[in-house]
């Protein structure tokens, strides 16, 4: 039953990583990109990591693919130039692609990471929870790198709106100006007579 | 019962996947950035496969990691894209030669 599972998942998510980087419309690239991750979420429930599926399903389908989708649409893109050269690059590309593959499952294949080398981990008890486990990790041995992420996030908030910030129309005060004024910058001194004469009208 | 190769190849089918996709799709730099994600996504199944099989959970710790980098890489990559169609109109790879590389 879990084999089953494992490999329908499997094919659709290698399917959607295809149309991903086959696809030509980058709306459906994103949209496709968008079924891989959750199809991937689900292969990480199967390996008992509930919190980190959930969290791919919340930061990545629900804000970093929305992202996605906003710029893809927001940005008015000539497809035609882009396409050029998909073909050219096709056979190289096909190449270095089947080469990792070979390279990588001759190292992690069966024969060094098989059933019978790794065996099968025993399944928790009930009323284990992968959520206080990761919590009790990230905030006693890893609470530093959990600060340093959380300064990362930070960096880039800031970085993405000052990149993206137009122009200065907010009220800030430029200092130097400020304290370059001279008296007669504000102040206008108009002379003028105190009395008006008026014998000309009567 | 799942022998941990399986994902592991599952990971690497994914990740030469990816390669593949930046190599056919070099000129849109938005494919790029997915691509990107997608190498990503692969790495985080290997490190969960190698954490589950091991009984280790600071193997899923280095995945939030890397999902907290991921998504400001995304951020500040989707931000520099923006700035960059404002001023050149295009995201071709190909035009972007200003810096003379």
């Amino acid at each position: 039953m879990e084999q089953i599972v494992f490999y329908c998942f499997a094919s659709i998510l290698l399917f959607a990583g295809a149309m991903v980087v086959t696809v030509r419309n980058p709306v459906r690239a994103a949209l496709f990109l968008i079924l891989a991750f959750f199809t991937s979420a689900g292969i990480w429930l199967l390996l008992e990591a509930e919190f980190l599926a959930m969290t791919l399903v919340l930061v990545y389908v629900g804000a970093v693919m929305v992202l996605f989708l906003f710029v893809v649409m927001m940005l008015d893109i000539d497809l035609a130039p882009l396409e050029e050269g998909f073909a050219k690059y096709l056979p190289l590309g096909i190449f270095v692609a089947a080469l990792i593959t070979i390279e990588m499952i001759a190292v992690l294949g069966a024969s060094h990471f098989g059933l019978d080398i790794v065996s099968a981990p025993i399944p928790h008890p009930e009323g284990y929870s992968n959520t206080k486990e990761i919590g009790l990790l990230l905030y006693t041995v890893y609470v530093y790198p959990f600060e340093i992420a959380s300064v990362i996030l930070t960096v880039a908030i800031v970085a993405a709106i000052t990149l993206t910030l137009r122009e200065k129309k907010s009220k800030s005060q430029n200092i130097s100006e400020q304290i370059k004024v001279k008296a007669k910058d504000r102040v206008r001194i108009v002379k003028m007579e105190s009395v008006k004469k008026q014998e000309a009208e009567s | 019962m799942i022998a941990l190769s399986d994902f592991l190849i599952l990971g690497a089918l994914l990740f030469s996947l990816s390669v593949a996709g930046i190599f056919i799709n070099r000129k849109n730099i938005i494919i790029l950035l997915m691509c990107i994600e997608l190498m990503l996504l692969a790495v985080n199944l290997n490190f969960i496969a190698f954490s589950h099989y091991s009984g280790d959970i600071a193997g899923q710790v280095f995945v939030f990691f890397i999902l907290t980098v991921a998504a400001a890489e995304a951020a500040i990559g989707l931000a520099i894209l923006v700035v960059l169609f404002r001023n050149k109109h295009t995201i071709n790879v190909a035009e972007l030669n200003k810096l003379k590389g």
